[in-house]
């Protein structure tokens, strides 16, 4: 019963939060926005027993890739007057579109629940048992080659990003390590010659 | 009684939500981005709820290569939409239209 309250309260807090990520006039608020609905998230997979992934969630999503968004939103300096001028044509459409899939989804899981009245919530975990362990055993054996491609993801990730963004631009004063150090002493010295001179 | 109905309505209305924003933010390629990524989060939350309820623990792995590759998107997208607000000086999806589509 406990329970319930917990997860319609933070339910409430993450619809909430949702609406305002979409409907906020500022894009830095919408991050905020988006940061909170992150963080009720993670307390909800807590309550499911996720604890790995729900600081995961707490520590990769809002500690790096939402501040990075948040880094954007203010590097760039976006019109936000002219990004608002057609909101208001578009809130009909969108929101005819997203009741049309809520009723979708809805229809179809109430339909379900009709055959997974049998699947009830397991009984809590014993205090021993670590969601990490339980994890780290079938990640590092059964999926170790998926494991692997991830880290390579990753690896590409940050080539592209680093590619993508990095710019030359002529003229720029900058250390050339190799020709500093494949310069010769005929580049350097100039020796002239001329007559000396007679008092 | 806490059952998976709750939590897949749940996933359900951020999935929406998700959509609707989609549609209201068209102009605005960043927050397109940031409903992408709540999409995700609701695709997330499927699988943790049906991997607690059947006590198998892969619906958490996959979460764990979602997360990955997911953040290695939002890396990429930002750095692509760094690059575009460069060139054009302008984030706005109509005004990409240089392919003719």
């Amino acid at each position: 019963m406990f329970e319930l309250f917990i997860f319609f309260g933070y339910a409430a807090i993450l619809i909430g939060a949702a609406l305002g990520v979409i409907v906020a006039r500022n894009p830095v608020h919408s991050v905020m926005f988006l940061v909170l609905t992150f963080f009720t998230s993670a307390i909800l997979w807590l309550l499911l027993e996720a604890e790995f992934l729900a600081m995961t969630l707490v520590l990769v999503y809002v500690g790096a890739v939402l501040v990075l968004f948040l880094f954007v939103v203010m590097m760039l300096d976006i019109d936000t007057t002219s990004m608002r001028s057609h909101f208001m044509r578009y809130v009909p459409l969108g929101v005819l579109v997203a009741i049309i899939a809520i009723a979708q989804v809805w229809s179809v899981v109430w339909l379900r629940n009709q055959g997974f009245s049998s699947l009830v919530r397991p009984p809590p975990a014993p205090a021993d048992y670590s969601n990490t362990r339980a994890l780290g055993e079938v990640l590092y054996t059964e999926h170790v080659y998926a494991f692997e491609l991830a880290a390579f993801i990753l690896l590409l990730a940050i080539v592209a990003a680093i590619v993508l963004t990095m710019r030359r631009r002529p003229g720029i004063k900058v250390q050339d390590i190799s020709a500093q150090v494949g310069v010769k002493s005929t580049d350097r010295v100039r020796i002239v010659k001329m007559k000396a001179e007679t008092a | 009684m806490l059952t998976l109905t709750h939590f897949l309505m749940l996933s359900g209305a951020l999935f929406s939500i998700a959509i609707a924003g989609i549609f209201i933010n068209r102009k605005n390629m960043i927050l397109l981005l940031m409903c992408i990524e709540l999409q995700l989060l609701a695709v997330n939350f499927n699988f943790i709820a049906f991997s607690h309820f059947l006590g198998n623990t892969d619906g958490q792995i996959f979460v764990f290569f979602i997360l990955t590759v997911a953040a290695a998107e939002a890396a990429i997208g930002l750095a692509i939409l760094v690059v575009l607000f460069r060139t054009r000086a302008s984030i706005d999806v109509e005004d990409m239209d240089s392919l003719k589509g």
